[in-house]
């Protein structure tokens, strides 16, 4: 379903991306793992086409198709939806004007709020202003489910979310990972893959893809050792 | 010294005036009064436009003007004795009490403008509103100018009674085929114990007409007044100050605009709060959009003047064009330590990261634009009616396509 080659990217001239190769296929559902700045964010803005992620080489394929250099919108219409970390607040525009525009009704709304532990009234509020950290997790996989594409990306989806909202978190994204959809996952800590299955996993490190295997794995190792291993790991890989 | 000869003294001193007011016509066709349902189409559509309804039911009371004519006013039959909608130089004939309110809280010498509106009066609107009265219906009233290059002043009164409630919405407009004229209004509102007047001002001009408005209000006990003003059409230059004596205890208000700057436009709006009394308090909201080569000026001033008295200014300015301009001029004045006064200005444009936002939605560049510009333009501050809010929305919403 995506398909990166060699996928070097630079932002404001400094180079944050380095020979990324990566193959996600129809129904699986990656993790990428990464201490702060490794290049997991920009990997995601690479894939969305955001303008200031300027790819130097490679391509990106999605279902066939090369979108290496399509606008935002039209590779989120082939079917990529963006789980954000930090989403910026939009002032006046409603997050239930915005979720019904997506979803095509207000009832559906009103029921992906209800599973996602939202009270009505929070789809009144102006999108992202005030909300807290868990709040706008919860508002951004609310808008990926209501948008239904067919390869998801959610980008820290359990830091800043409580125990309880983490099930809630975990459980709506394992449910519509399910099938044939494929998904990417970050994470920083891996708190939520006690929730979603996961079938590969890599490792981000100084913007490449150091490593990649079963996921269980490599996150134990993480676990134990921190990310400080990897650096020294004999395996890793290191593009010149 | 009576009003007429001081304001006769600062128009020839051309005192504020920057416009050649002797440029203008003076010279009004003379439209002989009409139900304002059977006015020509294209002046019923105009008004439309700017709020005013004209089926029967819609409205409680109605006062039409065209040019210096008064071609309609009165109330629906259940409400007379409740409300009073009359011109205001019958009101003056009819009357003995309305001298006492005339020229009581503007001062027609204060600038060229209000001179011009008390010697050459044309006009304008008395709302009163008795005792205890609560209207649920709105009232309205229509200014409107049907000659090209026409000088129209009007001078109005609004009062509400003791514990009386209304809503009034005003349109100001201009046939089709007007491009160039001059509206000067003047409006003194008195809003006494308890009362409450809600009142929404709607102006639709063209791009070579020029507006000036002066308005005070003085709030008495317990009095509410909420000053809503929406200008979504371009103009060549509008010039507008309110301000609001909140003079008896525990009095509030609230100043609310709605401004889309377009092609050339020049506007220059100002609101003033005078906390005078004890428990005041007093709002300024301000959400401005500038496109094109417009240029938008927005003042609000708060001053405390007594103890625990309290106000809050908030403008909120967005740029559509490099060649459009916003200046948010707030000023605070505090003259005692009960008075709290606070603002809050941000001007700029719309935000990239909202844009690449939305675009990750699925919305296009020029989707996501308008979703924001739509959201900017946020009508609910006004406090409407749902219908009159709807209404507001659907024109913002109609204008702003047009921009983008």
């Amino acid at each position: 379903m995506l398909k990166i080659k060699g996928l070097t990217v630079e932002v404001a001239g400094k180079r944050v991306l380095r020979s990324i190769d990566l193959e996600i296929s129809e129904g699986e559902v990656h993790v990428l793992f990464g201490p702060n700045g490794s290049g997991k964010t920009s990997l995601i803005m690479s894939i969305l086409g955001f303008p200031n992620y300027r790819v130097v080489s490679g391509e990106i394929w999605f279902k066939g198709v090369n979108i290496t250099g399509m606008s935002i919108d039209q590779r989120v219409k082939l079917g990529i939806g963006v789980a954000f970390q930090n989403p910026p607040a939009v002032r006046g525009v409603k997050l239930g004007d915005l979720l019904k525009q997506l979803s095509g009704g207000e009832a559906e709304a009103s029921r992906l709020a209800k599973s996602m532990n939202l009270p009505p009234e929070f789809l009144e509020k102006d999108l992202n202003l005030g909300f807290s950290g868990g709040e706008l997790k919860r508002s951004e996989i609310l808008q990926v489910l209501a948008q239904r594409p067919d390869f998801a990306i959610f980008d820290e989806p359990d830091s800043g979310v409580d125990v309880e909202n983490l099930e809630v978190v975990g459980k709506a994204i394992e449910d519509f990972l399910a099938g044939e959809r494929a998904g990417l996952l970050v994470t920083h800590m891996g708190h939520i893959l006690h929730y979603v299955d996961v079938d590969e996993a890599h490792v981000l490190l100084d913007g490449a893809i150091a490593c990649s295997g079963r996921p269980t794995q490599i996150l134990e190792q993480i676990m134990r050792e921190g990310y400080r291993w990897c650096e020294r790991c004999p395996r890793a890989r290191r593009p010149s | 010294m009576p009003q007429g000869k001081k304001a006769k003294l600062t128009y020839e001193k051309s005192s504020g005036l920057d416009l050649n007011v002797e440029g203008f016509s003076r010279d009004a066709p003379v439209w002989s009064p009409c139900p304002p349902s059977t006015l020509p189409k294209d002046v019923i559509g105009r008004a439309q436009e700017v709020g005013i309804k004209l089926e029967e039911g819609e409205r409680a009371g109605t006062y039409f003007q065209v040019d210096h004519s008064v071609i309609f006013r009165g109330v629906q039959k259940a409400l007379e004795g409740r409300a009073e909608i009359i011109s205001t130089k019958e009101a003056l004939q009819k009357y003995d009490w309305v001298k006492d309110y005339w020229w009581k809280l503007l001062d027609a010498a204060q600038d060229g403008y209000t001179a011009l509106a008390e010697l050459q009066w044309d006009q304008g609107y008395l709302i009163r509103i008795f005792e205890g009265q609560k209207i649920d219906l709105p009232l309205q009233a229509c200014l409107f100018i049907s000659k090209d290059n026409l000088n129209q002043n009007v001078h109005n009164l609004i009062i509400a009674e003791p514990k009386s409630e209304v809503q009034i919405i005003t349109g100001c407009t201009i046939h089709p085929s007007v491009r160039r004229g001059l509206h000067v209004g003047v409006t003194e509102f008195f809003i006494k114990e308890d009362a409450k007047v809600t009142f929404t001002m709607l102006h639709n001009w063209a791009q070579d007409f020029d507006t000036r408005s002066r308005s005070a209000a003085l709030l008495e006990e317990g009095a509410t007044f909420v000053s809503n003003y929406v200008c979504l059409r371009p103009v060549k230059s509008l010039q507008m100050y309110s301000v609001a004596h909140c003079k008896g205890e525990n009095s509030r208000v609230r100043f609310n605009a709605v401004l889309y700057g377009v092609g050339n436009s020049r506007l220059d709006i100002g609101s003033k709060v005078a906390l005078e009394g004890p428990g005041g308090r007093g709002e300024v909201t301000t959400r401005a959009l500038a496109s094109d080569k417009a240029q938008i000026h927005t003042r609000g001033l708060l001053v405390g003047e007594r103890e625990d008295t309290k106000a809050h200014l908030e403008c909120r300015g967005l740029l559509l064009s490099d060649d459009a301009l916003i200046y948010a001029i707030p000023e605070l004045i505090a003259k005692v330590k009960g008075a709290e006064l606070s603002h809050e200005a941000a001007v700029g444009k719309i935000a990239e990261d909202q844009i690449r936002y939305l675009m990750a939605r699925g919305f296009s560049e020029e989707e996501a634009q308008s979703l924001i510009v739509r959201g900017f333009m946020d009508v609910s501050i006004l406090g409407l009616p749902s219908a009159l809010e709807g209404e507001i929305k659907r024109m913002i919403e109609t204008t702003t396509k047009r921009a983008l």
